[in-house]
C-alpha cells in the first residue's frame, strides 16, 4: 500500500533517526511512504486564534497535495500531524474558513477538507496492525520495560483528534506490547514536557519535564519512547536520568532493521 | 478602547465564550503552567468576561501558556481557555514592534540539540 508522507522540518535537521527509521520500517512492514513533492514548514503549533489565515496555508498546501494524489497523508512527527490534522478539521467544519483559505490559494479544485491525515502509529495500528508488526519482530525487545510518552499533541483536543481516549490512551502500550517489550504504567505521561516554552523559560519547561521523566522512573521505566522532536529534547534535557528514544527507533531495532544492531 | 470593545474582540479572535464558565476551576487545577502563572486559566476567562482585559495584556501569564490544551480538554463546560489566552497575547504582539520574542533573540538561545520545531513554535507563538 502506499501513502503520502510529510516529514516536516525538523525530521530533516535534528530528529533524522525519527525519519530514516520511520520509512525503513514501513518498507519492512509491506507499506510504502512516498514524500510529498513539495512541502513547507507547517508552523509547528496550530493557530488557536479563529481568524489566522496565512498560518494554515502551509498545512492546506500539504493536505491539498495528498488529495491531489488519491492517498492518505501519513505523519510521523506528532507537532505536524497535530497541526495537519486540526487545520483539516477545521477546514471541514469552518466555512468562513473554507472560503478564505481557497479565495487565498486558488486550487482548481477547492479545498474542504478531503484528505485523510493519520499518525504513524495510526498506520501501524489501524492500517498494517499491531498483530502483523508483532509477527515480523525478528528481535523482540523481551525484558524492557519501556513508558511511552504520549504528551499533548498526539491526544488533544481529542474531539479532533480522535486518536485515542485522551485520559486513559493505549495504543503506545500496545505498540510496546507488539514489539516484545513491556509497557510501564505510569501517571503523566499525557501531561506536558514544557514545549516552546523552553526559549522562553527554561527553569518552568525543566520542571514540566523532569516530573514526567521520574514519574516514568518511579513505576519502574528504563526508557521512555515518543514521536515528537520537543518532547524528547525536553525530557532529556530534564536531567531526570532515563534514556530517551524514537518509537521509530525502538521499530526497527525490533524488526532487526537498525543499523548496528 | 473600552472595556466592552476589549473583551468582544478577544472574544472574536479566541472564538470561545466565557460565558460558559461555570467557575468550577478544573482549567486551573490542571494547568502545567499553575504555578508560574499570575493569572490561571480560570480568573482569565473571568477577567475576559469582564473586560477586565488590560491587567492581562500587562500579565507575563501570556508567555507560561504551553498551548498543552489540558484545559480545553478537561473544561466540563467548554469554554476553551486555552483559546482566550491566545486571543490577549495576539492583542499585544499583534501591535507594532509588541514582538515578545523575535529571530534576533534565538541565536543565544539556541544549542546543538534544539529541534528547528522549538524555534518555529516560540516565534509563533510569541511574535508575528
Ligand atoms: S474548567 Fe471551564 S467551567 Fe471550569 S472554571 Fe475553567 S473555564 Fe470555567
Ligand atoms: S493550554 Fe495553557 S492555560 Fe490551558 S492548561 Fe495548558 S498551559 Fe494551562
Amino acid at each position: 500500500m502506499r501513502y503520502s508522507y510529510y516529514p516536516g522540518c525538523t525530521l530533516k535537521t535534528r530528529a533524522k533517526e525519527l525519519d530514516r527509521y520511520a520509512r525503513l520500517s514501513a518498507v519492512a512492514l509491506g507499506a510504502e511512504l512516498e514524500e510529498l513533492p513539495e512541502w513547507q514548514c507547517c508552523g509547528a503549533v496550530y493557530p488557536l486564534a479563529k481568524d489566522e489565515i496565512a498560518t494554515r496555508l502551509s498545512a492546506v498546501r500539504a493536505l491539498m497535495s495528498a488529495r491531489d494524489e488519491g492517498r492518505t497523508l501519513v505523519t510521523v512527527c506528532s507537532a505536524c500531524h497535530n497541526v495537519l490534522k486540526q487545520t483539516n478539521e477545521a477546514l471541514k467544519a469552518d466555512a468562513n474558513l473554507r472560503m478564505k483559505v481557497n479565495n487565498y490559494l486558488d486550487p482548481e479544485v477547492p479545498y474542504a477538507g478531503e484528505a485523510r491525515a493519520i499518525h504513524y502509529l495510526e498506520l501501524l495500528r489501524d492500517e498494517i496492525g499491531f498483530g502483523e508488526v508483532k509477527k515480523r519482530v525478528a528481535n523482540p525487545l523481551k525484558g524492557r520495560r519501556i513508558a511511552g510518552y504520549y504528551g499533548c499533541l498526539l491526544l488533544r483536543p481529542s474531539a479532533v483528534m480522535a486518536l485515542d481516549d485522551p485520559e486513559n490512551p493505549r495504543v503506545l502500550e500496545d505498540f510496546i506490547r507488539a514489539l516484545g517489550a513491556e509497557p510501564v504504567a505510569y501517571g503523566r505521561r499525557n501531561e506536558c514536557c514544557g514545549a516552546y516554552v523552553t526559549l522562553e523559560d527554561r527553569a518552568q519547561a525543566e520542571k514540566s519535564a523532569r516530573k514526567i521523566v521520574q514519574s516514568a522512573a518511579d513505576a519502574g521505566a528504563e526508557t521512555i519512547v515518543t514521536a515528537c522532536p520537543l518532547c524528547l529534547y525536553n525530557l532529556k534535557n530534564s536531567a531526570g536520568g532515563l534514556p530517551v528514544r524514537y518509537i521509530t527507533e525502538l521499530l526497527a531495532e525490533a524488526l532487526g532493521i537498525a543499523e548496528g544492531a | 478602547m473600552n472595556n466592552e470593545n476589549l473583551r468582544d474582540l478577544v472574544v472574536e479572535i479566541s472564538g470561545a465564550n466565557p460565558r460558559k464558565c461555570m467557575r468550577c476551576g478544573k482549567c486551573s487545577g490542571t494547568c502545567p503552567a499553575y504555578a508560574e502563572m499570575e493569572y490561571r486559566p480560570h480568573r482569565i476567562v473571568a477577567m475576559v468576561e469582564k473586560g477586565d482585559i488590560e491587567p492581562l495584556m500587562r500579565s507575563q501569564s501570556l508567555y507560561r501558556c504551553l498551548a498543552c490544551m489540558a484545559c480545553v480538554e478537561r473544561c466540563p463546560r467548554s469554554v476553551e481557555p486555552a483559546k482566550l489566552v491566545e486571543a490577549v497575547r495576539l492583542l499585544v504582539i499583534r501591535g507594532q514592534g509588541q514582538n515578545h520574542m523575535s529571530p534576533d533573540d534565538i541565536p543565544q538561545k539556541l544549542d546543538a540539540e534544539l529541534p528547528q520545531q522549538a524555534i518555529v513554535a516560540a516565534l509563533r507563538k510569541y511574535g508575528k
